[in-house]
């Protein structure tokens, strides 16, 4: 029984991240009263991200001020079905954002679309490389919307986080002589900025991957150009490469973040309220289990509270919508031995390698200076930018050099062969901090049958909740991909003239290691699609189940893809916000028919 | 520049060594050292004597003091690692720390240990302690610079039994809490006067690089700054 029984409102929001924060500002532009909760703290540019206390590499990368409270909740993992889960203990390969802002007020700032066929992933390999292309185990699936339908949404975005970059096409013509990404789909309108800077470390990179017939461009960046106002009034400033971007909240109001781009416009209306510190226990649905009629929270003094509303968005980080699913009891959790159910199916991740050059004293790459967001870029091996026939694998990946801000506790590379201490160390700290860069494979990783997500029966949160248990490795597809890009990339770091090369890249066999951080970028859990018996969310991400739910963010991807996640998952806010504004609110039910 | 003389926190180290154990120092370079000491050195607050001695003497072997730019001593290491066992990532607030912990998990998984950072250091310098008493009849502040190194490196490849903590793991911790105490902003008790800092060339809380962004292969000319 809750303690505190709220006035019902219209809409309630779980999780004030990137996308609970665009349904926020969309819903009370369609004059809904919105109650948002966040379970972690207030945050915004004062003074989470005030200079110069946040310029400050142990509070914010090794003690993890912006990330999630491990001490409260985690997840769990194991390899294989027949393991047991053990919990994520220390953030490592993964770091989930917590409170106002999520993790997109500390993220990078790459801003990308979408390659048209990896919305339709499965289709389109089956009708270009046959229906045995896809190897057994691996569960594609279509996303149910197109690049057409998303595009107007993905142009919308880029104004709102002013994202600086140069189009390629723009309504089907070359634009600026053809120096954008040649593999982008149309767009409508070039990007809201100009490109940004080129730092020396991805200048070469832009000059070496050229000379070997590739085509670098330089990044849409969400870490802006120029000084900026968006269409909700809210103001950004130009970015100054200090390095300390990702993991931190940006002092200089450059990259963009719900914190800075939307709450500033959320703030100004009187049928939104944001309440921090408000820990979301459960969706809680009427009697006959087709209709949610609010949510159960714990608030910030350990009161259990009932927040009646209409309409519910899930909008927590990625996984953790089908985390609240299974607890809410909506939708058939996945069952990976019958393949029946879909919550907690399609769980996918990112395959990263990287390879570094070392150029030794005097190069002055000055590594510290950079922009997370910002680099040079090439889509020769995304999606299917490139022939997969010969290949027999699925997926791709960009490719970039971006020169994030190399901080020193974070890990000074050193050449192979360097002891971790002693003199010998210390020299090649001292020779290689500012004559070292690296360029990253960022690619893609497919859905399996036996990659799942689920509620662990040993380990809970501090509110006596079982953990999301992550049954997942990685697939000989998916390493075979990455190897295959970051060989074709040797020649890049070759003609990039450096003393050695140093390349990291996974091995056939290899298990996923959740010690170095790789990505945060997970996907699926709660999919979108065409078909109920495979999806959790039709194409309006609204729950097939319970239609006064929706959910979004990058846990409704039914596979995973190349680029960063946020991008996609924004734009599809906007057009899950469209469906809701414009169908469901004047005739709420199932938007599509099942 | 480089600085030659020592922190308070090697004198407070040198003095209490003299103190605890003068006949095995007397005569090193060490007790030459201590003629410099002066007043007010660092007290640790966490540490007991004998484990501040061992510390110290760890984490001046991991990043030895020479020409290049200061040692671990001089940076505020040890003062560093101090400091952070009373604040609440030295207790494990950070981590989730929910029972059951499994014994013998793939490293794969990642941190499993039931340690805080106070218990494992508590454990794992008694063990330390132990275990060169046993090898060397020597506490491991009184061996040569090589033997010293033979050790640490079992202790990284895992093979110096040290009692309740996992020998690699306890290397694990010490030297990231050695890097993080050197690369520190100062205002965290290490990475004294910036020296590690100037050594590299890195401007530390500089925070705007708009003019230097497209100035290629310049050597960036001004000093760190602090955030302290």
């Amino acid at each position: 029984m809750a303690d505190i029984k709220m006035k019902p409102v219209d809409a309630v929001i779980v999780g004030f991240g990137w996308t609970g924060a665009i349904m926020a500002k969309e819903l009370t532009e369609a004059g809904l009263h919105v109650v948002a909760l966040e379970r972690g703290a207030y945050r915004d540019t004062y003074p989470d991200g005030a200079y110069p206390k946040t310029l400050d590499e142990l509070t914010y990368l090794q003690r993890w001020k912006l990330f999630q409270d491990m001490s409260k909740t985690s997840v769990t993992f194991r390899h294989a079905g027949s393991d047991s889960a053990l919990p994520y203990r220390q953030i490592g390969a993964f770091k989930p954002g917590e409170g106002v802002g999520g993790a997109g007020l500390h993220w990078a700032g790459q801003h990308w679309r979408v390659h048209p066929e990896e919305l339709k992933l499965k289709s389109h390999y089956q009708e270009k490389y046959g229906r045995k292309f896809i190897p057994n185990g691996m569960t594609l699936q279509d996303f149910g919307v197109t690049y057409e339908e998303l595009e107007p949404h993905f142009d919308f975005v880029e104004k709102m986080m002013g994202t600086s970059g140069q189009a390629y096409w723009v309504k089907g013509q070359v634009v600026a002589g053809g120096v954008g990404n040649p593999f982008e789909a149309d767009r409508s309108d070039n990007y809201s900025l100009p490109r940004q800077k080129t730092p020396y470390p991805a200048h070469l990179f832009e000059v070496a991957a050229r000379e070997c017939g590739l085509h670098p461009f330089q990044e849409p960046s969400a870490n802006v150009s120029q000084p900026y106002t968006n269409q909700y009034g809210c103001q950004m400033g130009p970015c100054n490469f200090c390095g300390f971007c990702s993991g931190f909240a940006c002092y200089n109001y450059s990259k963009a973040s719900p914190n800075v781009n939307i709450l500033p416009a959320l703030k100004q209306v009187e049928n939104f309220e944001l309440r921090s510190n408000c820990n979301v226990l459960r969706i809680d649905l009427d009697s006959t289990k087709k209709k949610a009629t609010g949510v159960t929270y714990v608030d910030a003094k350990g009161n259990t509270v009932e927040q009646p509303a209409a309409l519910v968005i899930a909008s927590t980080f990625a996984y953790n919508n089908a985390r609240l699913f299974l607890l809410s009891g909506i939708g058939k959790p996945y069952d990976p031995t019958t393949g029946k159910g879909a919550v907690g199916k399609n769980l996918a991740y990112q395959t990263m390698s990287s390879v570094r050059m070392f150029y030794g004293p005097g190069k002055n790459l000055n590594g510290f200076i950079g922009a997370a967001g910002n680099g040079v870029a090439l889509d020769d091996f995304n999606a299917d930018n490139f022939d997969h026939a010969p290949l027999g694998f699925v997926g791709g990946g960009p490719v970039w050099c971006n020169p994030t801000g190399i901080k020193p506790i974070s890990g000074i590379p050193v050449p192979t062969g360097t002891p971790k201490w002693g003199k010998n160390w210390k020299t090649a700290v001292k020779d290689n901090y500012t004559n070292t860069t690296s360029f990253e494979v960022h690619g893609s990783n497919m859905v399996y049958a036996d990659n799942y997500l689920d509620l662990d029966p040993t380990y809970t949160d501090s509110f006596g909740q079982p953990l999301l248990r992550f049954t997942f490795d990685l697939k000989d597809n998916d390493i075979r991909m990455s190897r295959y890009i970051t060989e074709q990339m040797q020649k890049v770091a070759k003609a990039m003239n450096p003393k050695s090369i140093q390349t990291s890249v996974m091995q056939i066999g290899d298990h996923f290691d959740l010690r170095p951080y790789q990505t945060t970028h997970w996907a699926g859990g709660v999919a979108m699609g065409l078909d109920r018996s495979t999806s959790v969310l039709n194409r309006y991400l609204q729950s097939w189940d319970v239609h006064n739910v929706f959910a979004v963010g990058s846990g409704v991807f039914p596979v995973g893809i190349g680029y960063n996640p946020t991008g996609l998952a924004t734009a599809l806010a906007y057009w899950s916000a469209k469906a809701i504004r414009e169908q469901y609110l004047k005739d709420p039910r199932p938007l599509i028919d099942a | 520049m480089i600085h030659i003389g020592i922190s308070p926190a090697r004198r407070a180290f040198l003095r209490d060594a003299l103190a605890m154990a003068p006949a095995a120092v007397a005569g090193s370079t060490l007790a030459r050292a201590v003629c410099a000491a002066t007043a007010h050195p660092f007290k640790p607050t966490y540490f007991h004597p004998a484990e501040w001695i061992t510390l110290n003497a760890l984490v001046d072997r991991l990043i030895p003091a020479d020409e290049q730019g200061p040692g671990a001593i001089q940076a505020g290491v040890a003062e560093f690692i101090d400091l952070q066992m009373n604040l609440p990532y030295g207790y494990g607030a950070l981590w989730y720390m929910h029972a059951p912990f499994v014994k013998g998990a793939s490293p794969l998984m990642g941190y499993q240990l039931e340690f805080s950072p106070r218990t494992m250091y508590r454990s794992a310098l008694a063990g330390v302690a132990r275990a060169v008493q046993t090898q060397h009849h020597k506490a491991f502040s009184e061996l040569e610079d090589a033997s010293k190194d033979s050790l640490i490196t079992d202790l990284e490849d895992g093979k110096l039994n040290i009692g309740d903590v996992p020998p690699a793991d306890f290397f694990a911790q010490l030297l990231q809490n050695t890097y993080e105490g050197y690369f520190c902003d100062p205002k965290h008790g290490g990475n004294k006067n910036m020296d590690a800092w100037r050594m590299i060339n890195f401007p530390g809380a500089r925070g705007d690089y708009m003019d230097w962004v497209e100035q290629y292969g310049k050597r960036y000319p001004l000093p760190p700054v602090s955030i302290g």
